[in-house]
């Protein structure tokens, strides 16, 4: 591209004429290169790095299915469950739009829950890349939320119910909660207004959020570089004299598009089959009770949120006032053992403060507040991973049995959880989910710990297969 | 550039002895204000998510004349799309209530939803009248009144009470619910205020007289 004007003598292919003349007004080639075509990514990626491209092809479904869905879904509380109807029985190919919206939601978290894993197998959260992580977990918030609005959109029973109960958590906090839980509905029962800015939210407010969290997070990994399954830095390696490229690297392009668009026909093969043949997937992907109209005079017998909210859902209903007498317990072992870690000082009479606020919190606020102040901190407890993982190394290769079993035993609760979020309390579910809530935190707070005393074997200075 | 005050600045760049202070205040006030500004613009998007004028007055609180209510007599009205019950209960209805608490889920209404004053044994501000949700905890039903003691539909020694005709529920002549039965709670009893001896507001407990 640097001939041109130089040596007018060639005659250019009017193709990179045209590219020369968007260079010059728009760094088109730059961020391609520096994104994608030129992107130096290690040699080694395996199974688990499908799923940042296959979410953010799902992201791209997402949209433009649900684009489509605006333009036959009414979000009014009279209209709303008589449209849906008429998106899946009139409009033309409307229930493929809406079953590929529909499965897509469900999709979208097992795709983004694996890709959360593949971070924890890895240690991708680790310096330098805990911005990478954080732009992440941001993201997964807003899919939260997604999924949470969009949910009450088809306006069904579970719609109307989960609504009702998610809200009604917000009045359980003291003070502001019921002036708190009016303002999210916009009326005192969940209603038209409540469905309408649920909409708002649904289709064009988080979306945006969720769109430039999207590009800040591959921003962020393109600038330090993707992790790998061994957890050694490539660009720490000398440089291959015949190609500039650090030993083990390689450019993402086309390598890894190749593998990504193999990634993608595999999963669009599965995603078609559930689409086409199980949309509602017994229940877990779209709930029978949400095939009944909304009725606010009549509670369905169960209410149960949609799978990927069971493992919070669960741990917010495990918390009672049994379970607050183990956390006080736990608390004061906890502060006890990481005494010594504690810089003296003010960082010790900050940690007893919040320790004596919490222990006779536990007393005075009743266990629901505290369900869902749990449930919040289940999920936002993420964030803080590069910080509590004190490991020399950052592979799960390299690491011992301590962290080795600890990870089981968390997938292991989150797994529970999840299940039993489904099912119908018994005293011997809430019991079983107790324990579980228990594990689920002491995987993140015992991390400081048990990263630390491991057993490691040291890192090589090239990848292995 | 760690140093600022090295002759190898480019021509232009300011030291932090050439800022020039009044302008520089003038820049922090122009800031100030535009941050206040906008932090006010906030307001008017966040205070249009309030329930609008409409949504207001059909869920405005509601004052009900119980001047006509005989003892042992039940008046229905609507407030926020939901039938609230007001039940004038005679001395024989009142003592019912201190006798069954045994055979109830929740007696004390430790887990049930009523204002702290309205937390009693009684569940009402005065023991004669009681002002209850007539919502069944369960699904939603509206529960029908058994006033007659020892009903025969109601089984042996029935004090008097509640019955939900879609799954059975039993509640006493206070809402609360008999234990082992397929609501978990006691009936919600609303916000409520005596305006006068013969005058109630449901919905509000700011305005008692």
């Amino acid at each position: 591209m640097a001939s041109t004007g130089t040596t007018p003598h060639v005659k250019q292919h009017w193709a990179n004429q045209l590219m020369d003349w968007v260079n010059a007004r728009f760094p088109l080639t730059d961020l391609w290169e520096s994104q994608w075509g030129k992107y130096i990514a290690p040699t080694n990626f395996n199974f688990w790095y499908y799923f940042g491209s296959l979410a953010a092809m799902v992201l791209a479904l997402q949209i433009i299915t649900g684009i489509f869905l605006t333009m036959n879904y009414k979000p009014d509380a009279n209209l709303a469950f008589a449209s849906v109807e008429y998106i899946m029985r009139e409009v033309p190919w409307g229930w493929l739009i809406r079953y590929m919206h529909s499965t897509g939601a469900s999709a979208f978290f097992i795709v983004v829950y694996l890709h959360m894993f593949r971070g924890m197998l890895y240690g991708s959260y680790r310096k330098p890349r805990e911005l990478t992580w954080i732009f992440g977990c941001l993201i997964f918030l807003c899919l939260m939320a997604e999924g949470f609005f969009g949910y009450l959109l088809p306006w069904g029973q579970m719609s109307y119910w989960g609504a009702q109960v998610i809200v009604n958590l917000f009045a359980a906090i003291p003070l502001i909660g019921p002036d708190l839980a009016i303002w999210i509905r916009g009326d005192y029962v969940i209603g038209d207004a409540t469905l309408n800015r649920f909409f708002a939210f649904h289709v064009i407010a988080v979306p945006l959020v969720l769109v430039g969290l999207v590009a800040a997070h591959l921003m962020a990994l393109h600038e330090t570089g993707s992790n790998n399954p061994d957890g050694v830095e490539i660009k720490k390696q000398p440089k291959d004299p015949a190609t500039g490229l650090p030993l083990d690297g390689i450019y993402a392009h086309p390598q890894y598009s190749v593998k990504d668009v193999f990634g993608m026909t595999v999963f669009l093969f599965v995603f078609s089959v559930i689409m086409f043949f199980a949309p509602e997937m017994g229940g877990y992907f779209l709930e029978y009770n949400n095939f009944i109209p909304a009725d606010p005079l009549k509670t369905p017998a169960h209410i149960a949120p949609v799978w990927y909210f069971t493992p919070y859902y669960s741990i917010l209903r495990a918390t009672t006032t049994e379970l607050l007498y183990v956390l006080s317990v736990g608390l004061v072992v906890l502060v006890a053992f990481y005494w010594r870690e504690i810089p003296r000082g003010p960082w010790r009479q900050l940690t007893l403060g919040v320790t004596a606020v919490a222990l006779v919190g536990f007393y005075f606020i009743e266990a629901k507040v505290w369900g869902v102040v749990l449930m919040g901190a289940s999920v936002l407890i993420f964030f803080l991973l590069p910080w509590l993982d004190r490991a020399p190394v950052k592979s799960i290769r390299y690491r011992g049995p301590l962290y080795k079993s600890a990870l089981a035993v968390f997938v292991l609760a989150f797994i529970v959880l999840g299940y039993l979020g489904t099912q119908p309390p018994t005293p011997t579910f809430t019991r079983i989910a107790q324990v579980g809530t228990l594990l689920y935190f002491a995987f993140f707070i015992l991390m400081p710990w048990y990263s630390k005393v491991d057993s490691f074997k040291p890192e090589p200075a090239r990848l292995t297969k | 550039m760690s140093n600022p005050s090295e002759a190898t600045l480019p021509p232009g760049a300011a030291g932090a002895e050439d800022v020039d202070a009044g302008r520089r205040r003038m820049l922090v006030a122009t800031c100030v204000a535009g941050g206040a500004a906008s932090a006010a613009v906030t307001w008017p998007f966040v205070a249009s998510m309030q329930p609008s004028a409409r949504a207001r007055a059909l869920g405005a609180p509601v004052e009900v004349d119980i001047s006509a209510l005989e003892p042992g007599q039940q008046l229905i009205v609507e407030w926020q799309g939901k039938p609230v019950w007001i039940v004038r209960r005679t001395k024989g209805m009142l003592a019912t209530l201190t006798k069954d608490t045994a055979q109830l889920a929740d007696p004390d209404s430790k887990r049930s939803e009523q204002p702290a004053a309205a937390q009693n044994e009684y569940r009402s501000l005065k023991p004669e009248f009681m002002v209850m949700v007539g919502i069944c905890t369960h699904l939603g039903c509206s529960p029908t009144s058994r006033f007659t003691p020892n009903d025969p539909t109601m089984g042996p020694n029935w004090p008097g009470g509640f019955l939900c005709p879609c799954h059975g529920s039993k509640f006493d002549l206070a809402g609360r619910v008999y234990a082992n039965m397929p609501a978990p709670d006691n009936l919600p009893v609303p916000k409520y205020a005596f305006l006068s001896d013969t005058k109630l507001i449901i919905g509000d407990d700011s305005k008692g007289a």
